[in-house]
């Protein structure tokens, strides 16, 4: 399989990078880890005129705890590098702990944090997690740098909050120390992408829950926050009886994806029955 | 005594596979060479309008834009199928045209349309973008049971109702009257569901022409080279076969689906020589899911009949093939001879009644698949022994137990003829059965069920008591069943003058170990070491004519042509032994690689043997130097390898979700030459058979899109969905060929798929669930437990 031809260029600095976006004639396109680009040129479902890798610019690539007492992930961090984190285990394990289900070992070693949020697939991991954190993105673009908060960023299937340009450079997560997480995957046999992912991040003092997040990954055409599963438990006592109340108020509304592997009565089954057990996990001691 | 025959010898061919020093066909670059890409239909089926080369043509690189009409100009015919199976009523199979290159009308998605040639790869894909095709679509029909129907779109104008054949085998009347007396009938609507091969190599081929001698070379991802220059030379360009060679260096697995004579063999032959310049293919591996023969893919009405006490009396079975929009080279065997023939099994079933429709329908021809209509027979007949073992509240295993064919040795006591044509060469069924259930504690394992159901949890046992038939042959009777080939094969046993030996064989391995196996045998045989054995294989310049690799019939008949090869070796060997010690024949013995003079110590060896056989000095006089013997083997019958296997799931009722917490199998190949590399067939099999069971479809839409057209959507069993295998085997010789040995290729594909459908039908049993679709998904098998739901 190969893909149409294209211009090759190679960025050393986010700058440098940003400039070859707009010398480039036709459309531009960075490349990180390339596992979903690669695959769609080769498919020659996504035919950009020229390639900029940006996998030489070391500055995209660190895990810290900033002045702000934020953890700082750069864009160009593996899976495998997030997985394996000490900082991240300590203060964010929710995302090592969706980073440790994606793909295989090879995509891990190869796919960024970056390319996966700003390619927003929505059967991929990181979304639920990062809503559920409730990271803030930044991006550096032609017009300078923003900072947005992960559910503005993300938008819709394949869609972001990325103006033509921009460069996802930093991914910030509050610490959550001291937080129970959790992320649970039913994942198509074939592709290892997310049918149903489901991010949960609690803080509660034994089963005492003062605030839970719940974001759902595969389950509709983007990852999103279910508040109504939240809030049955927000407040309350984690037991058999508020978990089922949770789980049954979960995907409520929702516009459920459906396909011959997974039918969206099926999906939505699956959402709240692994809710429910990766609530009782959670909660079980 | 054997040094390496029976031994586990690890594979000499191994270090170059997994040294990255294979020689594959896509490693073949020839000076000169160019690069074919396959412009290919969308639709599954449309006329074809118009075709505008104008731009393609002048693309850079581009050397030639060629269709359909360009290869019948030049005289280029059809590809021919290889078997004949005649409607019931004796009119002839429907047989339309296989166009190498579609002219008029397309039939499948993936149909080749155009071909580009390019001095790159990147240029040709580049121009096919080029090249302005007119369609219009047709509807499509993909389902073989409503392609039959009144009304459906036709795929051949001059095939009514779509219809190849229809075909019977079995005593109609006899089954007939054993319904009517059976105390209750058990009946099931069964899918086999479609599969694509996916070899880990995608195919190649090159074509590759000499204008000074007039020779044409192809190299192909080929199991049987000398059947494809048949078929190229004789049947679709009418070449002298004395004036082409055919070459299959290392091939990376076929499953069968490298068997078949394929569109672009012709397309790069045809090209190479119009063009004078090699020409090269290489799949893509989306063009590998839309070219590759499928296999499988029937719809199965069976029904068993029985008495009370669980004693099969007759057989039902109602098969709709789906054969795709062509017949492919061994198409209509395979839901014929090797799928009704198979409906006997392992029981005395005493009528059994068969009929197969062999449909046309817009999806990629369908052919022999690993087991090749033996995994669907045996799915169907394993599936409806549970289900009436079920219904009489008796253990799977004792319903087996009570219909079991009786042992029989084929020495002794004759070979078990069935109701179904064939004749069993030696089996003990039981046998096998009960070394599974005490190694695999079969007992345990249904009290840990009836205990862990009282827990909410829900294990299933499968069983899996399968027969098959392999090492296909002989060619007298496959002549008669529809084979336009011969089903013999074929070795040449070259002796060296310094007493190393080269053996060419007209078998080809793709992931078999021949050239460990075979050696194994020859190295015995000649009483010399393995290294000094080289097995050649693949070119047909070098080997004899032979049959090449598929119906594991490898060992037992392409294995055994080598041993009478090497008996004539040794016959004139010894007499040459005998000249130097200057000792009768009769007073020499063969031991170890020497001949000794009876009560002796006077001997001479093989090397010197050979030596002499060339440097003919002193030597018989009557006797011709050289040494080197030729053998063409066409066996008595097929071989019959048997076995039980079990699988344990446990199934998780709210998800649906199925894990394989066990495997268990115990199979007899007769006589084994290599348990490692048996093995390794065995838990590859096993493998391949459970990827049918809960994973792998080949899924189109009702407009003849394939969904599955991607490994994204395509899943493939992976190692962490595995426990580790337990084996073992029970040897039962093959009566009837000089090695006593069975196939051992399939039977893991064979067997596995069924005993996975049983087990997770086990589990359900609780939920009454009697039967769930395959592959059982998560989503089926929920969607089976709430419909039982349902209805209790």
């Amino acid at each position: 399989m190969f893909p149409a031809s294209f211009d090759y260029r190679v960025a050393e600095s986010i700058d440098e990078a940003i400039s070859l976006y707009q010398s480039a004639d036709g459309e531009a396109r960075y490349l990180a880890g390339g596992h979903s680009l690669i695959p769609a040129m080769k498919l020659r479902l996504a035919r950009p005129s020229r390639l900029i890798d940006i996998r030489p610019i070391e500055q995209l690539r660190y895990i810290r705890v900033g002045d702000d007492g934020a953890v700082h992930i750069g864009s160009l961090t593996t899976h495998a590098e997030i997985a394996a984190s000490d900082v991240i285990a300590q203060h964010a394990p929710l995302l090592a702990q969706a980073a440790k289900v994606i793909g295989d070992v090879q995509v891990r070693n190869m796919g960024t944090i970056g390319g996966s949020l700003a390619h927003n697939d929505p059967g991929a991991d990181y979304p639920a997690a990062v809503l559920a954190l409730e990271a803030t993105i930044t991006v550096q673009g032609p017009n300078g740098t923003r900072h947005i908060a992960a559910t503005d960023f993300l938008k819709d299937m394949y869609e972001t909050a990325l103006e033509p340009g921009e460069i996802i450079v930093d991914v910030a997560i509050p610490s959550y120390s001291g937080w129970k997480s959790t992320y649970v995957k039913f994942f198509h046999p074939a592709s290892r992408y997310a049918v149903v992912g489901i991010a949960i991040l609690a803080n509660a003092d034994g089963n005492q829950v003062q605030d839970i997040r719940i974001a759902y990954n595969g389950v509709a055409s983007c990852a999103f926050r279910d508040t109504a599963a939240e809030n049955a438990l927000k407040g309350k006592a984690a037991t058999d009886a508020t978990i089922a109340e949770a789980a049954n108020a979960a995907l409520n509304g929702v516009d459920v994806l459906s396909d011959h592997f997974a039918s969206a009565e099926f999906r939505k089954h699956i959402g709240r029955v692994y809710l429910k057990r990766a609530l009782q996990g959670l909660f079980a001691g | 005594m054997t040094t390496y025959v029976g031994k586990p010898v690890r594979r000499v061919e191994d270090h170059r596979f997994i040294t990255g020093r294979g020689r594959y066909v896509d490693d073949i670059k020839l000076p000169g060479m160019v690069y074919a890409y396959i412009v290919r239909s969308p639709y599954a089926h449309a006329k074809i309008l118009s075709i505008d080369t104008s731009q393609a043509s002048t693309a850079p690189g581009v050397i030639a834009v060629l269709t359909g009409k360009d290869l019948e100009a030049d005289g280029i015919g059809g590809l021919p199928c290889g078997w004949q199976v005649n409607f019931r009523d004796g009119t002839q199979m429907k047989e339309p045209k296989h166009p190498v290159i579609a002219v008029d009308k397309v039939r499948h998605v993936g149909e080749p349309v155009a071909v580009i040639i390019a001095e790159t790869r990147e240029q040709a894909k580049d121009a096919a973008e080029l090249l302005t095709i007119e369609y219009e679509e047709l509807p499509a029909v993909v389902d073989p049971q409503k392609a039959v129907e009144d009304g459906a779109p036709l795929v051949h104008d001059d095939a009514p109702r779509n219809l190849a054949f229809d075909w019977e085998i079995g005593d109609k009347a006899k089954t007939e009257a054993a319904f009517q007396e059976a105390d209750r009938i058990v009946e099931l609507e069964l899918e086999n569901q479609r599969l694509v091969p996916n070899a880990i190599e995608p195919r190649a081929a090159i074509g590759d022409y000499n204008p000074g001698t007039d020779h044409t070379t192809l190299y192909t991802t080929s199991q049987n080279p000398h059947l494809i220059r048949l078929l190229l030379c004789a049947f679709v360009m009418g070449l002298p076969e004395h004036k082409v060679r055919v070459v299959s260096p290392d091939v990376g697995g076929g499953f069968g689906s490298k068997i078949f004579h394929y569109n672009e063999e012709v397309i790069v032959t045809w090209a190479a020589r119009k063009l004078k310049r090699p020409v090269k293919w290489t799949a893509e591996r989306s063009e590998s899911f839309l070219s590759d023969r499928h296999g499988r893919d029937h719809r199965t009405k069976v029904q068993l009949a029985l008495k009370n006490d669980g004693t099969f009396l007759g057989l039902k079975v109602r098969t709709y093939a789906n054969l795709g929009a062509y017949l492919s080279t061994f198409a209509p065997a395979i839901p014929t001879y090797l799928y009704g023939t198979l409906l006997q099994g392992v029981y005395t079933t005493p009528a059994i009644y068969c009929e197969v429709y062999g449909v046309f329908t817009h999806t990629v021809p369908v052919d022999a698949y690993r087991g090749a209509g033996r995994p669907e027979a045996t799915y169907l007949l394993e599936r409806i022994v549970d289900l009436a073992a079920r219904e009489l509240n008796m253990d799977p295993a004792d319903i087996r137990k009570k219909n079991f064919i009786p042992p029989f040795d084929g020495i002794e006591q004759p070979g078990y003829q069935t109701q179904v044509a064939l004749q069993y060469d030696s089996g003990n069924y039981e046998a096998a059965l009960n070394r599974l259930l005490e190694m695999a504690n079969y007992s345990e394992w249904r009290r840990k069920q009836q205990e862990l159901r009282s827990q909410g949890r829900y294990i299933g046992l499968g069983l899996s008591t399968y027969i098959e038939a392999c090492g296909i042959a002989p060619s007298a009777v496959v002549g008669a069943l529809g084979a336009r080939a011969g089903l013999y094969d074929s070795a040449t046993v070259r002796v060296h003058p310094t007493g190393k030996v080269s053996v060419y064989v007209g078998v080809h391995a793709h992931g078999q170990g021949h050239e460990t196996t075979f050696a194994q045998i020859v190295a015995d045989k000649l009483g010399i070491a393995l290294e000094d054995v080289e097995i050649v294989h693949g070119d047909t310049a070098e080997i004899p004519f032979g049959m090449g690799t598929y119906g594991s019939r490898s060992l037992a008949v392409g294995g055994s042509a080598m041993v009478r090869a090497l008996d004539k070796i040794l016959e004139k060997a010894t007499k040459i032994a005998a000249h130097l010690l200057e000792a009768p024949e009769s007073d020499l013995e063969f031991r170890e690689g020497k001949w000794y003079v009876k009560g002796t110590e006077k001997s001479i060896s093989f090397p010197e043997v050979a030596l002499a056989a060339y440097v003919p000095h002193n030597y018989p006089p009557d006797l011709e130097p050289g040494l080197e013997a030729e053998s063409f083997y066409d066996p008595k019958n097929f071989t019959f390898p048997f076995g039980a296997h079990l699988a344990v799931v446990e199934v998780d009722p709210e998800t649906g979700e199925v894990k394989l917490l066990d495997y268990y199998a115990v199979d007899d190949f007769g006589n084994i030459v290599n348990p490692l590399v048996v093995e390794g067939q065995v838990h590859g099999g096993i493998v391949q058979g459970v990827g049918q069971a809960l994973y792998e479809e080949a899924r189109y839409d009702e407009n003849g899109q394939l969904l599955t057209g991607t490994f994204l959507e395509y899943a493939m069993p992976r190692a962490d969905e595995f426990p580790m295998f337990k084996v073992d085997h029970t040897v039962t010789p093959c009566p009837h060929n000089p090695l006593g040995a069975k196939g051992a290729g399939e039977t893991g594909t064979i067997a596995a798929t069924a005993a996975v459908a049983n087990a997770v039908a086990d589990a359900l049993q609780p939920f009454g669930v009697k039967h769930v679709p395959m592959p059982m998904t998560p989503q089926r098998v929920w969607t089976a437990i709430q419909a039982s739901q349902q209805v209790a």
